[in-house]
């Protein structure tokens, strides 16, 4: 294995556990809407804005099948392939993507990155596009139309806004001391 | 945290090969959405609770399988018989009241080290070596990890709230992700130091079992 | 035997190591310097962990570099911190990773693991989960895990810096009676008395080398001159 391989390969892991660690969070639940919010979008955003593109989305995808193999990883301490054939699959699916966007975007940045082009991109892949993807997912598997489907998930864009926020700020100080998309 | 809810036992679902379980479900759920009627979802609906029977898993753990789902699904089928019909909101939550099941009936009979193991074994003979072997290597470091970030976190909270920052994000977020990352660093070296070829062993094994023999 | 020959590091256009030449032979090297002054890069320098923008280390007549792996396998290293040397989650899993590349059986790895284990008295920690061992207990692994691979020379970087005085003690009667050459970077003054000789590297130079009495009570001076 080159050196390189195996630098990204811990970092992946790092990051994939970081999901986990976040899972353990307790939730917040809200009244009137279905799913608590959770700390592990937060993980998305920063896979992706960390890591980069490529190795923050393959970091949620080993995430994501350990999951599958059964350990209760995500938030509320669920695990099992059960979560990948509920409601909200589509969002676990799109974590993926999104990671995968952020860290696009931060790349594309890179060279101008400040609190304000970072927060951006968290918001495009870890709310817009994510959405995007679950909000379908939902109003096809729940038979539901894609407009009610939208407005059942309004509730929870303030506290993605807030953790975008927190994303933006660890991203933009680990880039400044610490920094791995640069040095790839 | 580490522990699946996987449920002992020695039925045929608990000796099938794991693959062929996550193809079948993968199958299954597949049926489900292509063949959209009650005629298709009845039968196995009926299947997967008589799969439940033959594991031997007793009757609370369906109701723990389903309870994390529960506001999700009692939300939906509010929402369907609002806009749609009560016929339409059954149908819609007993197929996802199947899938779940489904998919935890693989989660209680099949292990999580199995499961992996099965997936490794999987890529070692399609994927190339060295790729192969970095995936299993992401598993186990994963695991390793798991237990790293949480003690760097509490160290990094109790420092904070020396200094009087309680539970504010910023300043648990930030020293937190940059000390583990200096840590996997580290152990990347390590990694490197480690993985060096040592085949002067085995040669050295040989010459010593020459001499036994 | 380990040869250094003009041997410089520099990143990012600041040097790290000047030229150096030295050539090691005695069974126990110690080395010690400021923080900051090198020595940490000059321990990484004897298995190739860092690279040498100039000049050649050699370890027995062989070069190290990217297409000498053989001797790269004769020099073992021991990080400073356990936590970051282990890398699987059980005992087991983690010191049969070195022996992965070995060409030895599955059998034969297995049996080697144990027998080391027996060897220091831990046998009873092979299945345990890494992360739940005392910071002693991390420390042993750790050597085990380079002492499986059977190299001819060790080298330690801050070996005893976490451990307490029991653990301490421990660990540097099992380091006297390794039968392999071992080269230590430490603070512990009293760990480097004991040395066959004593390297002090400053600056990125070699400042002084020679006896373990003469080199430690000219860097004493020097520290106390400085603060």
């Amino acid at each position: 294995m080159a050196e390189v391989t195996i630098r990204n390969t811990v970092l992946m892991a790092l990051f994939a556990a970081i999901m986990a660690v976040l899972g353990a969070f307790p939730n917040i639940p809200v009244p009137g809407i279905p799913a608590p919010i959770t700390a592990q979008s937060l993980g998305v955003m920063l896979a992706g804005g960390i890591l980069g593109a490529r190795y923050g989305a393959l970091s949620l995808i080993l995430f994501l099948i350990l999951v599958a193999a059964g350990l209760p990883l995500l938030s509320g301490a669920r695990g099992g392939f059960a979560v990948f054939f509920g409601a909200t699959a589509g969002f676990l699916f799109g974590w993926v993507i999104a990671a995968f966007v952020i860290g696009l975007l931060i790349e594309k940045f890179w060279n101008r990155l400040n609190y304000f082009s970072a927060f951006l991109a968290c918001i495009i892949g870890g709310i817009i596009i994510l959405y995007a993807i679950g909000i379908p997912w939902v109003a096809y598997a729940a038979k539901i139309p894609l407009g009610k489907a939208f407005w059942g998930s309004v509730a929870y864009i303030p506290g993605d806004l807030i953790k975008a926020a927190i994303a933006s700020v660890v991203i933009v100080a680990v880039a400044k001391s610490y920094p791995i998309i640069q040095s790839k | 945290m580490l522990t699946s809810t996987y449920y002992a036992g020695q039925s045929f679902l608990h000796t099938t090969r794991p693959l062929f379980k996550v193809l079948a479900l993968f199958l299954v759920c597949t049926l489900l959405f292509v063949f959209d009627t009650w005629f298709v979802l009845t039968p196995i609906c009926l299947a997967v609770f008589g799969l439940y029977g033959i594991a031997g898993i007793p009757r609370s753990e369906i109701l723990l399988a389903l309870r994390p789902a529960f506001w999700m699904l009692l939300f939906i089928f509010i929402v369907q018989i609002y806009f749609e019909s009560l016929q339409l909101a059954s149908f819609v939550i007993l197929r996802f009241v199947t899938m779940i099941l489904a998919a935890s009936l693989l989660t209680l009979t099949t292990k999580t080290s199995d499961l992996i193991a099965a997936l490794e074994q999987f890529f070692n003979r399609f994927l190339p070596e060295h790729i192969a072997e970095t995936i299993s290597l992401a598993f186990s470091l994963c695991f390793r990890f798991i237990p790293l970030v949480r003690q760097t976190f509490d160290e990094v909270t109790e420092a904070q709230k020396a200094r009087g920052h309680h539970k504010d994000w910023r300043a648990l977020a930030t020293p937190t992700i940059i000390r583990t990352l200096k840590s996997a660093d580290e152990i990347s070296q390590a990694i490197i130091a480690r993985s060096v070829e040592t085949s002067h062993l085995s040669a050295a094994n040989e010459r010593r079992d020459r001499e036994h023999s | 035997m380990i040869k250094i020959e003009n041997v410089g590091v520099s990143k990012e256009n600041k040097t790290i190591l000047a030229a150096i030449s030295v050539t090691l032979t005695e069974p126990r090297i110690g080395i010690i310097g400021s923080n900051g002054s090198g020595k940490s890069t000059f321990a990484k320098l004897l298995n190739g962990l860092e690279r040498a923008t100039t000049g050649a280390v050699f370890v027995n007549d062989a070069p190290i570099g990217k297409n000498n792996k053989t001797a790269l396998g004769k020099v073992g290293f021991v990080f400073q911190n356990p936590d970051n040397q282990i890398v699987f989650p059980i005992v087991v899993e983690d010191l049969a990773f070195g022996l992965k590349k070995s060409g030895l059986s599955k059998q034969q790895i297995q049996s080697r693991i144990t027998t080391y284990l027996e060897q220091f008295g831990l046998r009873h920690l092979l299945e345990r989960r890494t992360h739940e061992l005392s910071g002693g207990e991390k420390q042993l692994i750790a050597l085990i895990g380079v002492l499986l691979m059977e190299p001819e020379i060790i080298v330690l970087d801050e070996p005893t810096t976490l451990l307490d005085l029991r653990n301490r003690s421990i660990l540097l009667k099992l380091l006297a009676e390794l039968p392999q050459k071992l080269i230590i970077v430490s603070h512990d003054l009293a760990l480097m008395a004991e040395m066959d000789r004593l390297l002090w590297i400053e600056n990125g130079n070699i400042h002084q080398d020679g006896s373990p009495e003469a080199v430690i009570s000219a860097y004493r001076q020097f520290a106390e001159s400085e603060s």
